[in-house]
């Protein structure tokens, strides 16, 4: 059983703190995506847990056995990298059949290992060719291959489809998907790209600054963001934050007074603290609709993006950065045209001056 | 439009004049050497730039004689000692001062520079205490050991300078698979690295075989000389006789190998090696 549990893991580099005491616990089995801007230490992160780079405080335990001190080939983990950093000078065979005649197995046993991943990965065709004869796509497989050959517990990536053109990494996204269903090992993987985390992750791990902003499903994390961090950084277009202040809240609802859009009342609950407090408004995209303008709320529109399936609307705010409205492709309005803007309630976000969600009173478990 | 055609005609002709004077200027000295050693002794002093009738009556002297051979087989075993010992330390050396992080790592660097910057007959007199110290005096031993002292620099760095620019993650992905960094070196890097050690071995060769004045001072009998030295100590039959026939036989006897080699490494010598290592 290959578990992984971080417990107040630090990471220092002199005197800047990459990870700042993390905990995390990985199950076996599953899918578990950091994401983050870069600089957040997810890489880092990662490395620890490969044992590339050496924790400075905290314990990293996998199956319940703590393993700080361990090589990675002692904690049984398996890597790929960024830049596959195959051995050129190696055919895809030898590549992939190194780490296992490194642990003294018999050749049969390496023959049959190689043969049994390269099948899974499709690269039988491809055995004998250096890395330099191989296409990006191919070459990613075989880094694959190489990390899962010697059946590690724990497979790492870092960034695997960040070299890829975007129709090869649609492609290998649901390779590693299928890879994973058919293995069964634990995973864990690294990207910057937030459609990659939501759809390959069983949980998505937010980190900023070397600490975890948030972990969750990827539906928890795209409607009950924790933070204004997290719902700035999860979905695309991002969210819109609107600046107010709380005026008053009961069990059912909460009634809000906003710079930009005047009062709203929101169908939800939240802390009672927060009465009289400045509050930052949340809304995505999608749950922000331009109408027809009646009078006075009147914003003017910036500019219109066809995209195809849907068209996003940008609106002028006085108060803050413009608002960003994702509607059916063929909308009527135009640019310089004036709108209203309604706010689809139940679907607001509300946070506390520090950027910390405020919890809903009685919220549906997600 | 002629003028143009001209203009090319006389720069292509400028272009190969120049190619042609500096092929005779580099290759003249051996040509003429080539051609001196190949006359009977009767014809030495006339001046002449074509072999008429080929005469191979220096090289059997020059080979007849014991100690040449003798001094042939020594030059071998040290420039491939010295080759060997530099390039086994230079790789190791390379290995840390390329991919471990410690401190006074540049210090080290710029020492080893340094070092390679005295000329020879400064550390001459040191050097003679230190092989008489370690008995090495008149052996290919105390040949091996100071060659190695001047090779070592220029090897460790261009073997730095080549290993610091492998991909970090070629090491890690090493790592990943359960290497030590002695099976990293000799499996991933050293074959990656096949270009530079080709080129510092051959350049290390070089040095070691055409040696003279640490193997002029360091041996004292003709059993233990190297070709360079026995080549100036070739006499003739009076004081007031240079052999010239023979010494230039000799010289071509040991310059072939050092032509050979080049020609046998210098498709090794091109780089490349390293394609498809990294993303592309």
């Amino acid at each position: 059983m290959a578990s992984v549990q971080l417990e107040r893991v630090s990471k220092r580099f002199g005197s800047t703190h990459v990870i700042d005491e993390v905990s995390l616990s990985i199950d076996h089995g599953e899918f578990v995506v950091f994401v983050g801007p870069s600089g957040c230490g997810k890489s880092t992160l990662l490395r620890l847990i490969a044992g590339l780079e050496s924790i400075s405080d905290g314990d990293l335990m996998i199956g319940g056995k703590r393993v700080n001190e361990l090589s990675p080939q002692e904690r049984g983990v398996g890597m790929v990298f960024q830049s596959y950093a195959l051995y050129p000078h190696m055919s895809v065979y030898e590549n992939m059949a190194f780490g296992l005649k490194l642990g003294k197995a018999s050749s049969e046993s390496v023959a049959e290992r190689v043969n049994e991943t390269a099948r899974i990965l499709q690269l039988e065709a491809l055995l004998e060719r250096k890395p330099k004869a191989l296409s990006g796509g191919q070459r990613q497989r075989v880094a694959m291959g190489r990390a899962i050959a010697r059946e590690p517990d724990i497979l790492l990536f870092d960034e695997p489809l960040s070299n890829l053109d975007a129709s090869l990494r649609v492609q290998m996204r649901n390779e590693i998907a299928r890879l994973h269903g058919r293995l069964g090992s634990t995973m864990v993987y690294v990207t910057h790209d937030q459609v990659e985390a939501m759809t390959l992750a069983d949980k998505i791990v937010v980190l900023n600054k070397g600490h975890i902003e948030q972990v969750g499903s990827p539906r928890t994390l795209y409607e009950r963001p924790a933070s204004k961090f997290v719902a700035s950084f999860i979905g695309s277009p991002s969210m819109n934050f609107l600046e107010g202040t709380c005026r008053s809240t009961d069990a059912r609802e909460t009634r809000v007074e906003l710079k930009a859009l005047g009062e709203v009342v929101l169908p939800y609950g939240v802390d009672s603290n927060a009465v009289g407090s400045p509050i930052t408004l949340g809304i995505r995209p999608e749950h922000l609709t331009p109408v027809q303008a009646t009078g006075s709320d009147a914003f003017e529109v910036i500019n219109v993006e066809y995209l195809g399936n849907e068209s996003c609307v940008y609106v002028d705010s006085d108060a803050e950065a413009f608002l960003t409205c994702r509607v059916e492709a063929d909308t009527p309005i135009a640019r310089n045209d004036t709108v209203s803007l309604r706010i689809d309630t139940a679907q607001a976000h509300l946070f506390d001056e520090h950027g910390q969600a405020l919890a809903r009173a009685q919220d549906s478990a997600l | 439009m002629t003028l143009t055609h001209l203009k090319r005609a006389v720069l292509k002709l400028g272009f190969w004049l120049m190619v042609i004077a500096l092929v005779v200027y580099a290759t003249f000295p051996f040509y003429y050497a080539v051609v001196t050693s190949l006359k009977p002794s009767s014809e030495m002093f006339q001046v002449g730039y074509w072999v008429d009738s080929v005469d191979w009556s220096n090289y059997v002297a020059v080979l007849s004689q014991d100690s040449f051979v003798q001094s042939i087989i020594n030059s071998v075993i040290v420039a491939f000692s010295v080759v060997a010992i530099a390039l086994l330390l230079g790789l190791t050396a390379a290995y840390a001062l390329g991919r471990v992080r410690f401190k006074g790592r540049t210090r080290v660097m710029m020492l080893v520079l340094g070092v390679s910057m005295f000329p020879q007959v400064a550390v001459l007199s040191g050097l003679f205490e230190v092989i008489r110290v370690l008995d090495l005096y008149n052996s290919p031993g105390g040949l091996i050991l100071s060659y190695t002292i001047f090779t070592l620099p220029f090897t460790v760095w261009v073997l730095t300078t080549f290993m610091r620019q492998l991909p970090d993650e070629l090491e890690e992905a090493a790592i990943m698979d359960g290497a030590s960094p002695w099976v990293t070196l000799t499996k991933v890097f050293m074959p990656l690295l096949w270009p530079a050690m080709a080129t510092t071995g051959l350049l290390a060769f070089i040095a070691a075989w055409n040696e003279f004045l640490f193997a002029l001072t360091f041996t004292l009998t003709d059993s233990e000389r190297t070709v360079p030295v026995a080549i100036a100590l070739i006499s003739g039959g009076s004081q007031y006789e240079l052999p010239w026939g023979p010494i230039m036989a000799a010289s071509v006897i040991v310059t072939v190998p050092l032509v050979i080699l080049v020609l046998i490494f210098q498709r090794r010598i091109v780089s490349g090696l390293t394609a498809g290592a990294v993303k592309g």
